[in-house]
């Protein structure tokens, strides 16, 4: 078994079913607000507001922010292992992946905390 | 027909180029690749490769045969030309050239050996042996016939990527042979070693393995069968 600690879930399985329904979610999310905004033509701020001060909305948003969150660090990390490991980059190929992920990490939780301060803040 | 053909002397070059070199054609045959290049051999012997059964069994002569990875043995010209003028043979991409068109397999071995590629059972042997119904015997076919050429791995960039991490096409198809087998009881075990984000989840199912498999085999499947296992295992 090849051990590694920066992946989302430690088990290759697990980080792979998640990156499967947090897909299937997305799809939901997109599909829900592409056919809100379709149904809606010259949608305006009041209603558009109205939409979100519903908290099965704001529910739904948070699990699509919370599903690409899960996604895109599935899929950062998947690149960063593929393209920035030792076969590119050396021995000290570390000290460039490390860093990337540790980009990936600030700017997905900053996304989740924004999105949450978004949704609930005033 | 000209022939362009990867050399790489580590001894006398100091780094690989491409040779140019006319090779005239019997008429009337279409010959294999492997035998173009034994054509070459008889003129310039400093050209290595490696062969040995020249018909599609032992697995030896895997190669990139105008960009695709394939036996030079069982390619005909007229399969491999198509429209094309010039002949390109290169050594199986990802893997360190020995020489010429000789690639070092060793990480290629070790991620077979890493499946255990033998049966295991720890109930005790009976008095002739381990029978097995035809039903249960069927579900082998399409995972034993692998020869291990290699041809399935080097094509993968999963396996370009990360070659010491992910088993890649060929041993996880041999990982399943053994998944499926009736009379293996390891199979909780194997399945353990199998759960991390690289040995089977690298694979992202582009299915260049089952395009150049030469025995008509499908790894990608056998991946699926494999991540199936898993699944059902654990939830």
């Amino acid at each position: 078994m090849v051990t590694n600690i920066t992946n989302l879930s430690r088990s290759g399985l697990y980080d792979w079913m998640l990156q499967r329904l947090s897909a299937i979610i997305l799809a939901a999310y997109t599909l829900f607000i592409g056919g809100y905004v379709l149904m809606n033509p010259g949608l305006d701020f009041q209603q558009w507001s109205g939409l979100f001060d519903q908290t099965w909305v704001r529910v739904f948003t948070l699990l699509a922010i919370l599903s690409i969150a899960a996604h895109s660090w599935v899929g950062m990390w998947t690149i960063a292992t593929d393209y920035l490991n030792a076969r590119a980059f050396g021995e000290r190929s570390v000290l460039i992946r490390f860093p990337f992920q540790l980009i990936c990490f600030v700017a997905v939780f900053s996304y989740i905390v924004w999105g949450i301060q978004i949704l609930w803040g005033n | 027909m000209l022939v362009s053909v990867y050399r790489y002397n580590p001894e006398t070059d100091s780094k690989p180029y491409m040779q140019d070199i006319e090779v005239e054609i019997p008429e009337g045959k279409d010959l294999m690749v492997l035998d173009v290049l034994n054509l070459i051999k008889e003129k310039d012997e400093t050209l290595v490769y490696r062969r040995s059964c020249r018909e599609g069994v032992c697995g030896s002569d895997g190669m990139s045969i105008n960009g695709v990875n394939g036996l030079a043995c069982v390619t005909s010209l007229s399969e491999a030309m198509g429209s094309k003028k010039k002949l390109v043979i290169r050594p199986l991409p990802g893997l360190p050239v020995i020489r010429d068109l000789i690639v070092d397999m060793s990480l290629f071995y070790k991620q077979y050996e890493k499946i255990k590629p033998f049966l295991i059972n720890d109930e005790p042997e009976p008095a002739i042996e381990r029978l097995q119904s035809p039903e249960d015997r069927e579900k082998l076919d399409g995972l034993y016939e692998c020869i291990l050429c290699a041809c399935c791995s080097t094509a993968c960039p999963s396996f370009w990527w990360n070659p010491d991490k992910f088993v890649g096409p060929s041993g996880l198809l041999q990982a399943y042979r053994f998944l499926a087998d009736s009379r293996d009881t390891a199979t909780e075990a194997r399945l353990a070693d199998l759960d991390d984000p690289f040995s089977v989840f690298r694979c992202r199912g582009i299915m260049n393995c089952v395009s150049v498999c030469p025995k008509g085999l499908n790894p990608t499947k056998a991946i699926g069968h494999i991540k199936q296992m898993l699944f059902d295992s654990a939830t």
